[in-house]
């Protein structure tokens, strides 16, 4: 799905937890995400404290959206 | 010779401790025969024997892919095997990239033979191929029967050192690798025979076929990511509580578009997720934590980002075809294009 969005022209970025899939795949801008089932969330914290890690990551993916890539880019921090 | 000593891999499903509940198990070794093994066992008569099945749960070797990766490693080392066999892991993602993860780890740190099995679609199977026999097999357990005929020969032929003949012969995934031999008829014939076949539209096989190099260069940046419009895509099954378009928990045969408009916070009460592939507890509770609407919404308001799209897209990643997946990004990407989206977030689970 990543690819056939960048394929019409819209820049993208993938936020997974298995990122040796995403480069399979071909995404990128890639930025590493929490676990699994909550990839945005982190349930043994307070909803408050997982909402800072949320907007951390979606902090990074913003960033990424804005930053120059030469082929695949992993955004760690 | 003695028997032949076998370490087998698998996941929590196939040693029947669980399923995506589970799926966090920490690796555990287990001198006995579990699940396929039983498979085996019968394949491979009194030639080889089971010592041992090392059981990890899915989501946890994917989540610590390196110390996972170790830790299983130490258990393999500590049997000696004459060779290792992962899964085979059929359609399922991350049990997939653990078999080709570990078995490649075993090959190069212990030198010894090593095999798995997965659906060619295995995101597994692009990432080892190269590295280690992979087998064919079917993309569900379904296909178990077919996967062990293949695999348990291939097994024994790498396990005693024997030749291992070409991937159409054997069963396993090309590994890309080229080797020589004689034709019985020079290069300029075989190539008019295929050409021949071709017009007349029949059957032939290619003796080289061309790499499927699907790349696509990365778009520029954004200009300015406060003026954007952003929308978000999943994979990860989010959907209106109660699913009205029913898409399936896996091998999903479509997607749902859904409007967001108003909505500043995803909550247990409105959304949750389809996805069959993963422990649906944590999305259920705050789907937040796959489709972040809720910080994007802040964004929004903070003007760190222009707008969020009015609609979001999601279908479920897990066994869907790479052509289905396709297809559908292929379709709302172009409404998004229309409807004057400039970036997108995809996340996945």
């Amino acid at each position: 799905m990543v690819k056939e969005i960048e394929r019409v022209g819209i820049p993208v970025v993938h936020i997974c937890t298995v990122v040796p899939i995403s480069l399979t795949v071909g995404a990128n801008r890639i930025v590493p995400a929490i676990a699994i089932p909550h990839p945005l969330g982190n349930p043994s914290l307070t909803m408050e404290e997982e909402k800072v890690i949320r907007r951390t990551l979606l902090g990074k993916a913003i960033k990424a959206l804005s930053t120059e890539v030469d082929g695949q880019t992993v955004f760690e921090d | 010779m003695g028997k032949i000593k076998v370490v087998q891999y698998i996941n929590q499903f196939y040693a029947g401790i669980g399923g995506e509940e589970k799926a966090d198990y920490k690796p555990e070794v287990r001198e006995e025969i579990i699940g396929p093994g039983m498979a085996f066992k019968a394949a491979f008569k009194d030639e080889a024997e089971i010592i041992a099945t090392i059981i990890c749960g899915d989501s946890y070797f994917n989540e610590n892919l390196d110390s996972a990766k170790e830790k299983i490693l130490q258990m393999v080392k500590k049997y000696n095997p004459d060779i290792f066999i992962a899964g085979p892991a059929f359609n399922a993602g991350r049990y997939g990239v653990a078999c080709g993860t570990i078995a490649e780890a075993v090959q190069t740190e212990m030198k010894i033979p090593v095999l798995t099995g997965m659906y060619c679609e295995n995101p597994g199977a692009d990432m080892f191929r190269k590295s280690v026999y992979i087998v064919e097999t079917k993309n569900s357990a379904a296909g178990m029967r077919a996967a062990v005929k293949k695999m348990a020969p291939l097994a024994m032929k790498l396990a005693k050192g024997e030749e291992i003949g070409s991937p159409s012969e054997e069963g396993y995934l090309s590994r890309g690798i080229r080797k020589n031999y004689f034709a019985a008829d020079r290069g300029s014939k075989r190539a008019v025979d295929m050409l021949i076949k071709k017009l007349k539209g029949e059957e032939f096989i290619t003796e080289f076929p061309m790499p499927d190099f699907d790349r696509v260069e990365p778009n520029p940046a954004v200009k300015d990511i406060s003026k954007a419009k952003v929308a978000l895509v999943t994979s990860g099954g989010i959907v209106p509580k109660g699913n009205p378009d029913r898409i399936e928990s896996s091998s999903a045969s479509k997607y749902g578009k859904y409007d967001i408009l108003n909505y500043t916070d995803l909550t247990s009460e409105t959304h949750e997720t389809a996805h069959g592939g993963y422990d649906p507890t944590y999305a259920n509770q705050d789907a937040d934590r796959v489709l972040p609407v809720d910080i994007m919404r802040e964004f929004e308001k903070e003007g760190k980002i222009g707008e969020l799209h009015r609609y979001f897209y999601s279908t479920t990643g897990n066994g869907t075809s790479v052509a289905n997946s396709k297809a559908y990004a292929a379709e709302f990407s172009k409404e998004l294009k229309n409807d004057g989206v400039d970036a997108v977030i995809l996340t996945s689970t």
